[in-house]
């Protein structure tokens, strides 16, 4: 691994009527940290918490309202990472009710997306087999995780999208029993919001496909290396503009824009239609093969395991060589695994610079590796020796 | 249920904007118990407000007579107006000192979600202004976010046939918020910063 790319590490951890903790602090040393304790003690909610500053939400639930202690109105998460020779403290406030607030060293960031990228984590869970046999909007989020630890300034982008979007979709919908009478009102408003949309969707479709681009070698010589007796995987991008014919010749943001401009015009009275927009990123597909069939449906459970695996460690050393080595998280993972998957995983653990992961038993962690084990029972963590 | 009078006061407190069920129901109980002076103020500052204060007839400001202090001020110049989207917007850019024309409020910003659209809002007024005013520049102030972009951009449209020059505020504003969060010198670079559309 390049020299020149910092590492990041979490060294502090406190949560604050967070799950079943009502105030926890954790020190942490570098290397591979053991979280040990049966089902419902605590011990994937530490992680959850690390994962949500990396991405803003938990790998486990969609709302935050679960995060939260029951009876209680808001919950902290802080820590304290070090990246490279500097030390950062961020933390983040869940509210009921009322926005998120973060801050970075103790000052207010106006929005909560400004903290992506203080501390970026890959997270391997067992919902990940989601991202493989889910729907294409569960491999929309895994890009966007990946995208947005790598380019914060994405969040926003994809924020302003889906704004527009929302917009957009609203005024398709009143614009169905009105459209007979005020056809040309309704297309002087539409197309003041098509301009919005397609200039940030150029900008994320251009992102995603130099993401996809760049992950795919990754991912793909990882999932040979773990599953050398399977189809080779192969990764692409099935934007939605190609699905409307109106495919971009490259990638470039002028092809894009005008692609999108003349998918948005064929689509027109079908949008109308149906009161909804039917072009753009949030219809974008990662498409997964293995040889020639796609991996949803037709890979094994073993096949899809791997490649969920693949997608995680791909995306690490992509975040490793371009923008700093992530923290590594295995959630409860060890135990899914067959044995060639375990040595694999094992191996990359050994390299990682920072790496957690939790078990029910120790023998379900690879234990010739672990710096640190920490127990938890009942919301109680006590560090002990192997 | 309350009785009668009781009950028509929590409901017409229930409709004001912020106010729930509960909130009426308390405001109703504390003018009840209040001081009777109390609430004789509080019925004249009402009708007053509704007497006195109403919309600038060219602008759509809020004003005190037929016209509001700025239309109705002669060293205002007759050849610029400035778009905003609420009366507020208004007391912020005065407060910078950049501009010496008039105002035009929208009302709101465009915004479908909310059920808004062009015509909830005083763009035929705006139109009907730049047909016959002798106005040669128009800004478009409304907010730094998506609605107000979609608006600008709308209005833009809408004015480029007539042959005047429309300029847009100078970005450096706060992204994403309102016009009048943004502190005087910021909003006043912008406004000298202006730039064609
Ligand atoms: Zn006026």
């Amino acid at each position: 691994m390049d020299e020149a790319v910092p590492h990041l590490q979490v060294r502090q951890l406190t949560l604050q009527n967070f799950r079943n903790y009502d105030d926890l602090h954790l020190t942490f040393p570098g290397g591979v940290i053991a979280i040990v304790g049966s089902n419902g003690q605590g011990k994937t909610n530490i992680v959850e918490a690390i994962g949500y500053l990396s991405t803003l939400h938990s790998h486990r639930v969609a709302s935050d309202i679960p995060l939260i202690r029951h009876d209680h109105t808001s919950a902290v998460i802080a820590a304290e990472v070090i990246r490279g020779d500097r030390a950062l403290m961020v933390d983040i406030q869940l509210n009921t009710g009322r926005a998120n607030q973060a801050r970075i060293n103790k000052v207010a960031v106006p929005r909560t997306r400004e903290i992506l990228g203080v501390l970026t984590a890959i997270t391997f869970a067992p919902e990940d087999l989601a991202i493989v046999r889910g729907d294409p909007s569960e491999r929309r989020a895994f890009l966007n995780d990946i995208a947005t630890q790598q380019f914060p300034r994405l969040s926003g982008v994809m924020a302003d999208y889906d704004r527009v979007l929302k917009q957009r979709n609203a005024l398709l919908k009143s614009a169905g029993g009105a459209r007979r009478s005020n056809l040309e009102a309704v297309s002087a408003t539409l197309s003041v919001w098509d301009e919005q949309l397609v200039e940030f969707g150029t900008e994320l479709m251009c992102a995603r496909n130099e993401l996809i681009v760049n992950l795919a070698p990754l991912v793909v010589s990882t999932y040979a290396e773990i599953a050398p007796h399977s189809e080779p995987l192969s990764l692409s991008y099935d934007d939605s503009l190609s699905r409307s014919e109106e495919r971009p010749v490259t990638y470039d943001p002028d092809a894009v824009r005008k692609a999108f401009l003349q998918a948005l015009d064929t689509k027109r009275q079908q949008e109308l239609d149906r009161g909804i927009t039917l072009v753009g990123p949030h219809r974008d597909e990662l498409r997964l093969t293995l040889g020639r069939a796609p991996v949803k449906g037709y890979a094994s459970h073993g096949e899809s395991w791997s490649v969920a695996l693949a997608l995680r460690l791909g995306s690490y050393d992509l975040l490793a060589r371009e923008r700093a080595t992530p923290v590594l998280i295995l959630d409860d993972v060890f135990a899914e695994l067959d044995t060639r998957r375990r040595r694999h995983l094992a191996e990359r653990v050994a390299d990682a610079p920072q790496a957690f992961i939790t078990a029910a038993v120790d023998e379900d962690v690879p234990v010739d590796l672990v710096g640190c084990w920490l127990e938890v029972d009942k919301a109680e963590v006590t560090q002990r020796d192997r | 249920m309350y009785e009668g009078v009781i009950q028509d006061l929590i409901d017409e407190l229930g409709r004001l904007p912020g106010v729930g069920p509960k909130g009426a129901q308390r405001i109703a109980f504390y003018i009840l118990a209040a001081d009777p002076q109390d609430v004789q103020r509080l019925t004249d500052a009402l009708r007053i407000v509704k007497e006195k204060v109403r919309f600038c007839s060219i602008c759509g400001n809020v004003s005190q007579e037929e016209l509001c202090l700025i239309c109705s001020d002669p060293k205002r110049l007759l050849t610029m107006i400035c778009v905003v989207e609420e009366s507020k917007d208004v007391v912020a850019i005065e407060r910078t000192r950049e501009f010496k024309g008039r105002y035009h409020v929208l009302g709101g910003a465009i915004s479908p979600i909310d059920g808004i659209g062009p015509d909830d809002l005083r763009i035929r007024e705006l139109l009907a202004r730049l047909a016959d005013d002798g106005i040669t520049e128009v800004i478009l102030a409304t907010d730094p976010n998506l609605e107000g972009e979609a608006t600008a951009t709308y209005l833009a449209r809408m004015i480029a046939p007539l042959g005047i020059a429309v300029s847009r505020l100078a970005s450096g504003l706060p992204v994403g918020g309102d016009l009048e969060y943004a502190d005087e010198v910021t909003l006043g670079r912008a406004f000298e910063g202006r730039r064609l559309v």
